[in-house]
């Protein structure tokens, strides 16, 4: 009996603590949206969603900001989602196991804990300079592109890995190619996830500051890009900008900006969730 | 003049000193045989005799593993299939069904069109009326005619596996490979499978390799015994079964082992 009533209690203890875990986790979370929120919403109307920004960033909206951000992760992701998926699919399909195989996907694994401030560094000396981009939309969404280029590779290369076997064997068994194969019956069950890879990826891209502070990132610039050789101001970035360098922003401004960046990635986000569960509503084994 | 038979014995492969292994294991040691086209060549043998990977060597499948090495000739009409054929073309001349049915996550449609799209086949009328004369060949048409469009893994075991034989067929082969095709199903549904094999002879070549002895006898015209990678004796099925001239044969057909 009192074995029994033992054990009952641990259980009870137990899944207290581990419930009081979980709560410890969300509430953070839940934290900062709700502060954000309450501080941020007054600011929020067409105006500052639309408008370029007046006097010193006191006044005016946040809209070159916006636009910014859209380019550099549409870019970055323009980029990356072709060049991560087909390496992917040629470490998955074509690399045989050696060494040099080997030695790519270790690569793939660290680039994946480069910071991203040094990523920064790279764009700068590479794109902007010895390519001679300058600061650009086209050397941050490539610096962009290359961060979130593991991540993309390695959702990639599990989604391709989890396309059963068999499918490979008879496909090729009805004498498709090895590219017919992939093509019509690798891939197309390999969409949902690689897919999250590119949610993943879409949202550091949209919310790094560092790599985008030497490469493209405009301090105050009240006018929209004609190019992809231009400057332009960042979500991010501008929100660094008004938070420590430029004195005297209404606080709602500042948490405005946030909640605008927030509300951006968790719109692309369920834009992608979307279309993944589209994908696998066609998942039929 | 001397009348041709009908049905001459040609000889659809020629098997010379073939020897395969896996990395270290030796799969198949020295193995010369002839299949005759449009025979039923049953193979039966245990478990790692070396029956499925001889299947296998017949349509290159197992170039996918790259510990396969293959030694020795196998011709097909002649045409050396390892060094002169283009594995891609090889496999739609010889295709095969696996142990278990595989359909491949697409409509009944879609799976049996499969062969005809890769060749490049585009037009739908053209793709409609090779899909339905494949499903009539294996006898699968009055069961699905409805429902084209729907998941092939709706349908039941014996039905994917008959599928999975019209996707075969649409391809228009000269041999069809069973690799224990009726291993996974009941009773009705192997009758049916072995009733087709006996129709699909008159223009296919079959090889048909099973763990069910009475199986082989019941279709065979050639029955092949596999044993530990060696080739212990072929002839025809009827005297394999009745009067066979190794004793390991007849050791294994009575069940004596294996």
């Amino acid at each position: 009996m009192i074995n029994l009533r033992n054990a009952k209690t641990q259980e009870k203890i137990a899944s207290a603590i581990l419930l009081g875990c979980t709560i410890l986790v969300v509430m953070p979370v839940v934290i900062v949206l709700a502060v954000i929120l309450y501080k941020g919403i007054g600011a929020i109307n067409w105006e500052f969603l639309t408008a370029m920004p007046q006097k010193g960033m006191t006044a005016g909206g946040i809209f070159p900001a916006i636009l910014g951000t859209l380019y550099l992760v549409g870019g970055a992701v323009l980029f990356a989602l072709p060049l991560g998926v087909l390496t992917a699919i040629y470490l998955v399909e074509y690399a045989k196991d050696n060494f040099l195989s080997r030695i790519i996907k270790l690569a793939i694994v660290n680039l994946a804990g480069v910071p991203s401030v040094v990523y920064g560094l790279f764009g700068l000396g590479i794109f902007v300079m010895f390519f001679g981009f300058g600061v650009s939309i086209l050397a941050g969404s490539l610096t962009l592109g290359i961060m979130i280029l593991p991540v993309i590779i390695t959702a990639s290369r599990e989604a391709l890995e989890s396309v059963p076997q068999s499918f490979r064997v008879v496909s090729l068994s009805l004498g498709a190619s090895k590219w017919q194969t992939i093509r019509h019956s690798v891939l197309p069950h390999a969409l949902p996830g690689i897919l999250t890879g590119t949610i993943l990826g879409i949202g550091r891209a949209a919310g790094e500051t560092a790599p985008i502070l030497f490469t493209v990132a405009a301090f105050y610039l009240p006018h929209l890009p004609q190019s992809v050789f231009d400057q332009v101001m960042a979500l991010p970035y501008h929100l660094y900008v008004i938070s420590t360098q430029v004195p005297g922003i209404p606080e709602s401004t500042r948490y405005g900006t946030a909640l605008v960046l927030l509300s951006l990635v968790l719109i692309l986000n369920l834009f992608a969730i979307i279309l993944r569960s589209k994908f696998r509503k066609r998942k039929k084994w | 003049m001397v009348t041709q038979p009908l049905k001459p014995n040609k000889i659809k492969f020629d098997i010379r000193h073939l020897k395969a292994r896996y990395g270290n294991t030796e799969a198949i040691k020295d193995l010369s045989l002839q299949i005759n086209a449009n025979d039923i060549f049953t193979i039966i043998g245990p478990a790692n005799s070396g029956k499925s990977t001889f299947l296998n060597s017949l349509n290159r499948l197992n170039d996918l593993n790259p510990n396969f090495k293959l030694t020795g000739t196998i011709l097909m009409d002649d045409i050396d299939i390892y060094h002169n054929y283009n594995a891609e073309l090889l496999r739609k001349k010889v295709g095969i069904i696996f142990a278990l049915p595989t359909p491949l996550p697409l409509s009944i449609f879609d799976n049996v069109a499969y062969g005809p799209r890769m060749s490049g086949i585009k037009n739908k009328s053209t793709l409609m009326e090779t899909v339905e004369k494949s499903l009539k060949e294996s006898y699968l048409w009055d069961e699905v005619k409805d429902r084209l469009n729907t998941s092939a893994f709706n349908l039941s075991g014996g039905q994917q596996q008959r599928m999975c034989m019209a996707r075969i067929l649409a391809m228009n082969p000269e041999v069809i490979l069973f690799d224990e095709p009726t291993s996974g199903l009941d009773p009705i549904s192997t009758a049916k499978v072995e009733e087709a094999m006996l129709i699909l002879k008159e223009k296919y070549t079959i090889i048909l390799v099973t763990n069910n002895v009475a199986q082989a006898s019941r279709v065979g015209d050639k029955t092949a015994f596999f044993l530990m990678g060696e080739l212990v004796e072929v002839d025809d099925t009827k005297t394999i079964f009745q009067n066979p001239n190794e004793k390991r044969t007849e050791d294994y057909i009575t069940g004596k082992f294996g």
